[in-house]
């Protein structure tokens, strides 16, 4: 066979694939969703009263002092673009960055002027949309959310245990506290 | 439980999976090329294409197929990028430059799937599921083809027959891919991976801040785009997106998927040649270079999380660093790309470890189907050069390895290292392309090395802080994702052609065995000592002089 | 190899510094390439760091062509020799007439028809056509023992600058002047006919695609190096460059090739090509003659049996007496018979026989019987059936009916009978009985055929004999197979099959009717007593006409290949060390933590540099005896030969220049400006 009648064949063949896997496949697994799991389709929508606030997987950019925190984005959860910061340990963009972190948290009252700070509350993630946060982390914001909310540290602290999911399965993945939903239940705790 | 044993335990699931996997798919796979009958679908889709499925090729006629189909590809694919803004669920899209589309479109077609743009604003659904997907099934299909046709020259003889490139794109992708990509899509979905179609959303959210909540047929694309080892993310943040890969169950099972047909088809290649221990001497290969990669990927960013910022750089918190160092070196280690840690922010030996991975040309496994083609050449250059030390011209399972052969498989090792060092040293030659770089000193160099290691290998990772989004990148990306595509197929298919033709030689005590682990510890050699001998003064500049400063 | 014969090879070896020459070897021509680049660069900006690396480049080239001329050298002694066999002769041609003419030896055409006589050289190459003569071979065989030529048969070819020792024999002339099978041996170990085989261009091309990669590699690491603020000197370059492409065995390949087949030279084969050589280590099937190879060439005697009326004493008595003088293997078998088994004591000896009158009959070609006359008259013969029962009935006897009967059965036996007969007086000769000759299976074959089946290599008897007979011989002598009964196409036959299941079959031959055979193996090795279209048809040539050598061919075939892929993969381990040597000396100025890589600890980067170089171009001197030599073989099963040769030449070839470079940096570190 020819070059231009393969091509022509393979014209054909995209032609047929295109209705077969470009239609057909999501249409078909796009239905299963409708039907089987619509929330998680969806995007895990998570409304209050009947207003969408958010995405249960997507982290926001909480900054008031009574609130949990997030991570450190690089795109600060807009949501437009996702992605992180690229930069190495090394950088010294990274290792400023690094810095300048460490002395908002101390500065917040987070950590103690020479107090060891969770990994994850001094880098940024690589989507930039990280829903999570270690529980050593809201652990300690627990003291300055409770002292900004008023509500009394036990009770701070109780939620952000209850809000610590462990491992998936057990084994899975790392131990953390989904920020969104931690601060849900805050701003239920308070009222 | 602490970081270790799960890490460990997550592991040991992982390779069980991929164990119980291994024979049933393994064998599938050679039921479905050596299989006389087609299904009804496909006899539809052979009349509407119109060829005979039971006429069989010969090398060239099978090569010009492989051309055709994806030249074709690759035009249509830029055609539909550059005139999404005028066709329907453009989403708002503000599309891609002109560089950044051929770019795109040969990135899907060769199964490299580097991108120059982001996600969210360089492609809206339909580009992603009308182009992208259908590459994301037929390049991988393509691949996996290749390999087959590398098989049957060895398990052939005497013949010009190859095999039908349209029946074995079809049959991969009917038989095998869809299949298995609907499952995994629908399990993604269920939890918690989106698939919508929804416009883009703007929400105020709790924060109190606007969020834009995008859509999307995610599933069905991060299934096919982790299984065909694709790894072109819907977002910019591919699998780290919490959309693509929400938790550490779907970040453990698209592992799985971006393994489980490159552990596959040894097997599958034991079965075709007639004797299963040669496709365990493959898989060892394989599974020995992923093993290692894995183990010093994780020991490195292990080891750097005790610094000061620990190394959750660039790393989600779900995963933490084990779940994300298996990821990192399963998805260079298979040429798919995806990733669900930033591999710029790593460590530099992590970093200089993942990158050692594409330079080894992807074969720890590698692609489907590229990985299984890359290391039968290994295979073919570690029996020339050690199978005369037993006395014998060289041969792979009683085919002879003469002049022909070695020079196809020689140029196939030179393909690769050439465009990664050529493109990398023009690029760090010249200032316009250095100033887009995120990095200086050895961690620049190596992010620059990283891009077209990852081109040339067709992974498609990146050390992304590279500004790659302008003509210089986007265009010598291009020629070297192209050439390290087709070149080594083409040579491949010759290969096969050269081979198919021969008479098999009897296997005696006089010929090189090549099923013992001496054997495997001769091709784990070559496969080091070659690359390495190829990466390392460059590997020297740049992870190395950063480790070690 | 002695430093005279490197020393005879260096004028050579010089001379093979021309371009044309070094381009045959691409590796090499690379290394050239860089030794005039730096050069120029010694010339217009010299160091002593500069000029020492100039001279070990040019070194490296020069030791690469040491190698081929030490190899060769060898060959031209050979050629020499033979050369001066090549005297001009004069021949006496037959004109048409019949009358003779004397034309020089070079004035002879294909077709001519010349007399040669005792004590002449024979003019050229060509086919005896008339009458039987002794010929010395000598010159080109380097035995002595003189051997018969005769017209018809398979032993009518002679060649030229051979000695007719006795008689008269007509020589039709086979081949042009120029092209007689002493010019083509000359020509063959001269090497100037020599081309690359098969597997060398193979190698060859691999090589090259090596030398391309490094070439990449090193070109792109000048802008590597000048991004990382360090960009390195030209020289560096041409150096890291000529130590990382695979010269050690780039300069050894062809010394290799050629030395393979002067191995078989000096065990006075001739292959006709290399790429005969390389098949014979492929060899997968050994068909072997039965006579000559498996077992001895002459039998041994097992049984007297008498005739009817005679005791079988008398007739081991007769029979001693006339073997008494027989030197041949079998006479010698049939005196140790006589004594050993039948009480014949050694009471004569050949000496006293002689000194009391009697006279031996030597076995003759034409007689084909050997005997002894007594001064009595009496005369006794021993010999083949039908020339024996010639001679009694010649002298009026007859030729009792038993006698076929009992010689044909031991035949049917695959055994062979001798009939011996006396005659007393002048009254008609009686047959008293029958020798039985049989076969004798070569001590240590068994074991050869064990170490050969290890070696994956099948081995067929080819026999004439009938099966019953082949069978016992071929269980006996522990062969694979036998083919009985074994007629010319049978053979074709047995060849066409084995080379359908892809195996390649090597067998001997010494007959016309072998030649197609020959012509069709992939090994044809033609003994040079058989006829010109044996040897025409094979692709070696045996001068001793050994069958047994085929077994040595197949083991030089297989040192070659071995030899060749040990030194590529020393070759390729040794850059390992290098990179160690060369990499952090370059860039250790930019990045000082590369110094942990100089696990060597060599002075300082220049000395590091250089003495890789001098590493790289000493091992190829050192390794010349090696290639020349070829390595150790040792019959044995792939697998073990594999873990052997890997072991020393792999692990060994990554480790020998770790230990080989710091010795030598500790010697270059003496040199000024090497800091």
């Amino acid at each position: 066979m020819s070059f231009t009648r393969q091509s022509v064949a393979a014209l054909r063949m995209l032609i047929v694939l295109t209705v077969l896997l470009g239609i057909g496949y999501p249409a078909v697994v796009w239905g299963v969703g409708r039907v089987a799991f619509h929330d998680q389709a969806a995007g895990s929508v998570v409304r209050v009263d009947g207003k969408v606030v958010g995405s249960s997987l997507l982290g926001q950019d909480f900054t008031a002092a009574d609130v949990f925190h997030s991570r450190p984005s690089a795109s600060s959860y807009s949501g437009d673009t996702s992605g992180g910061s690229n930069l190495a340990a090394s950088d010294p963009a990274q290792v400023k960055a690094i810095a300048d972190r460490q002395a908002a948290l101390v500065k917040d009252g987070d950590l103690p002027a020479d107090g060891l700070a969770a990994p994850d509350a001094l880098t940024a993630s690589a989507s930039g949309l990280d829903p999570d946060i270690s529980p050593a982390y809201a652990m300690d914001q627990a003291p300055r959310v409770a002292r900004a909310s008023g509500l009394s540290e036990t009770v701070v602290t109780k939620l952000v245990t209850e809000h610590t999911s462990g491992r998936v399965l057990g084994f899975l993945g790392e131990p953390r506290v989904n920020v969104l939903d931690l601060n849900l239940a805050l701003a239920a705790a308070r009222i | 439980m602490s970081e270790t044993l799960s890490g460990l335990l997550t592991l040991t699931v992982l390779l069980g999976l991929l164990a119980a996997t291994h024979a049933p798919l393994g064998g599938w796979m050679a039921r479905v090329f050596t299989d006389d009958k087609d299904w009804r679908v496909e006899r539809a889709v052979y009349r509407a294409v119109g060829v005979n499925p039971r006429s069989e090729q010969t090398w060239r006629s099978y090569a010009v197929s492989v051309t055709a189909f994806s030249l074709v590809s690759i035009v249509v694919l830029w055609a539909m990028i550059v005139l999404q803004k005028h066709l329907p669920f453009a989403q708002g899209t503000s599309g891609m430059g002109r560089s950044t589309a051929i770019n795109t479109a040969v990135s899907f077609v060769t199964n490299t799937n580097w991108q120059s743009y982001a996600g969210e604003v360089g492609t809206g659904p339909l580009v992603q599921t009308l182009g992208l997907t259908i590459q994301n099934f037929a390049s991988a299909a393509v691949g996996i083809a290749v390999a087959i046709v590398i098989i049957r020259g060895l398990a052939r003889q005497q013949t010009h027959e190859l095999g039908n490139f349209w029946v074995d794109l079809v049959r991969c992708i009917t038989r095998i891919l869809l299949p298995l990509a609907a499952i995994a899509a629908v399990v993604l979905m269920a939890a918690g991976v989106i698939q919508n179609l929804a416009e883009p959303m703007t929400i105020h959210s709790l924060a109190g801040a606007d969020q834009q909540l995008r859509g999307g047929l995610v599933a069905s694309q991060e299934a096919i785009k982790e299984l065909g080892t694709n790894g072109g993310g819907y977002f910019n943040a591919n699998s780290a997106h919490p959309f693509e890969n929400p938790n550490a169950f779907t970040n453990l099972l698209e592992i799985f998927l971006l393994l489980v047909i490159p552990f596959a088809l040894p097997r599958t290649y034991g079965i075709m040649v007639g004797d299963r221990r040669q496709g365990w001497t493959l898989l060892g290969l394989a599974g020995a270079l992923w093993g290692l990669s894995v183990a010093l990927t994780t020991w490195a960013e292990v080891a750097a999380s005790s610094g000061v910022a620990g190394s959750m750089e660039g790393k989600e918190q779900r995963f933490g660093t084990w779940a994300s160092t298996l990821f990192a070196a399963s998805t260079t280690g298979t040429s798919t790309g995806a990733v669900n840690s930033l591999h710029e922010s790593y460590s530099p030996l992590g970093g200089g470890v993942i990158l050692t991975n594409m330079a080894l040309g992807e074969i720890g496994p590698g692609g489907t189907g590229s990985g299984l083609y890359g290391i039968v050449i290994v295979a073919i250059i570690t029996v020339f050069i050690a199978g005369l030390m037993v006395g014998r011209t060289p041969e792979l399972l009683g085919k002879h390895i003469g002049r022909r052969e070695i020079t196809y498989a020689a140029l196939y090792t030179v393909v690769t290292p050439t465009l990664v060092l050529a493109g990398a040293g023009a690029s760090l030659a010249m200032s316009g392309p250095k100033s887009t770089m995120l990095s200086h000193g050895p961690h620049g160099l190596t992010e620059v090395l990283y891009a077209y290691a990852s081109a040339a290998n067709n992974n498609g990772s990146a050390f992304a802080g590279l500004g790659a989004d302008n003509p210089w990148y986007n265009l010598t990306l291009t020629v070297a994702m192209f050439v390290g595509r087709f070149a080594p197929m083409i040579l491949v298919v010759a290969l096969a052609g050269s081979l198919v033709a021969q008479k098999k030689r009897p296997a005696t005590a006089g010929t090189m065995p090549t099923h013992t682990p001496l054997f495997l510890g001769l091709l784990i050699g070559v496969a080091l000592i070659i690359t390495g001998l190829t990466y390392f003064p460059a590997l020297s500049l740049g992870p190395i002089a950063e480790a070690l400063s | 190899m002695t430093f005279n014969s490197l020393l005879k090879a260096l004028p050579e070896s010089l001379a093979k510094l021309d371009p044309r020459h070094v381009f045959r070897s691409p590796v090499i021509f690379v290394v050239w390439v860089g030794s005039i680049l730096t050069t120029a660069l010694a010339v217009v900006n010299p160091s002593v760091f500069t000029i020492s690396v100039t001279i070990w480049l040019w070194l490296t080239v020069l030791f690469a062509n040491v190698a081929e001329a030490v190899a060769e050298g060898r060959g031209k002694a050979q050629a020499a020799s033979l050369r001066a066999t090549r005297t001009e002769t004069v021949a006496r041609r037959l004109t048409r007439t019949g009358a003779e003419e004397q034309v020089p030896g070079t004035d002879l055409r294909v077709g001519d028809r010349v007399v040669v006589e005792a004590g002449e050289l024979i003019p050229g190459d060509g086919d005896v056509i008339e009458g039987v003569a002794s010929v010395d071979e000598s010159a080109i065989t380097g035995e002595s023992a003189p051997v018969i030529r005769e017209s018809g048969g398979d032993r009518s070819a002679v060649t030229g600058g051979t000695t007719v020792l006795s008689d008269r024999i007509v020589v039709q002339v086979t081949t042009k002047p120029g092209e007689s099978f002493i010019d083509r041996m000359i020509a063959l170990v001269e090497g100037a006919e020599r081309q690359k085989t098969p597997n060398e261009i193979a190698l060859t091309i691999l090589l090259t695609t090596l030398t391309i990669v490094f070439l990449v590699t090193v070109l792109a690491l000048q802008p590597f190096a000048a991004y990382s603020g360090k960009e390195q000197p030209v020289v560096v370059l041409v150096a890291l460059l000529v130590c990382l492409i695979p010269t050690t065995i780039g300069a050894l390949l062809s010394a290799i090739g050629i030395a393979g087949m002067d191995r078989l030279v000096q065990r006075n084969v001739l292959a006709m090509s290399g790429r005969a050589v390389e098949a014979a280590g492929d060899v997968s099937t050994l068909l072997l003659d039965k006579t000559g190879t498996i077992t001895l060439g002459n039998r041994r005697a097992t049984e007297f049996c008498a005739l009817p009326g005679t005791r079988t004493l008398e007739l081991a008595r007769a029979s001693y007496a006339a073997s008494l003088a027989d030197r041949t293997p079998e006479g010698r078998s049939i005196v140790e018979l006589a004594t050993t088994n039948h009480g014949v004591e050694d009471l004569t000896s050949e000496t006293t026989m002689e000194s009391a009158g009697a006279e031996f009959v030597k076995f003759t070609a034409q007689t084909r019987m050997s005997g002894v006359d007594y001064p009595s008259g009496a005369q006794i013969r021993k010999g083949a059936a039908s020339a024996v029962t010639a001679w009694v009935r010649e002298s009026g006897g007859t030729v009792p009916a038993g006698t076929m009967a009992i010689a044909d059965g031991i035949a049917g036996e695959g055994a062979t009978p001798l009939v011996v007969a006396e005659r007393v007086g002048s009254s008609p000769a009686q047959v008293l009985g029958v020798i039985r000759l049989k076969d004798v299976v070569k001590p240590g074959m068994v074991e050869r055929f064990d170490t050969l089946r290890a070696m994956g290599i099948r081995t067929v008897m080819i026999t004439g004999d009938n099966r019953l007979t082949a069978q016992s011989i071929a269980r006996e002598a522990g062969v694979d197979d036998f083919l009985a009964e074994a007629t010319p196409e049978d053979k074709m036959r047995l060849i066409g099959e084995e080379q359908s299941g892809g195996r390649l079959v090597a067998m001997t031959g010494d007959g016309t009717n072998d030649a197609p055979a020959l012509a069709k193996a992939d090994v044809g090795v033609a003994m040079n007593t058989g006829t010109s279209a044996a040897k025409e048809a094979g692709n070696m040539v045996d001068l001793d006409s050994d069958p047994t050598k085929l077994i040595e061919i197949v083991a030089i075939g297989k040192q070659l290949l071995i030899t060749r892929g040990a030194l590529t993969t020393f070759s390729i381990a040794n850059d390992v060390a290098k990179y160690f040597a060369i990499i952090p000396a370059m860039f250790v100025g930019v990045f000082p933590g590369l110094k942990a890589l100089n696990i060597m600890g060599l002075h300082s980067p220049e000395s590091a540099m250089l003495s890789a170089v001098i590493f790289n171009a000493l091992i190829i001197i050192a390794l010349i005896p090696l290639a020349l030599r070829g390595v150790r073989y040792t019959p044995s099963g792939a697998a073990a030969m594999l873990r052997r040769n890997l072991l020393v030449y792999g692990v060994g070839g990554i480790v020998a220049p770790f230990i080989g470079i710091k010795l030598i940096d500790l010697v270059v570190s003496l040199l000024p400006g090497m800091s």
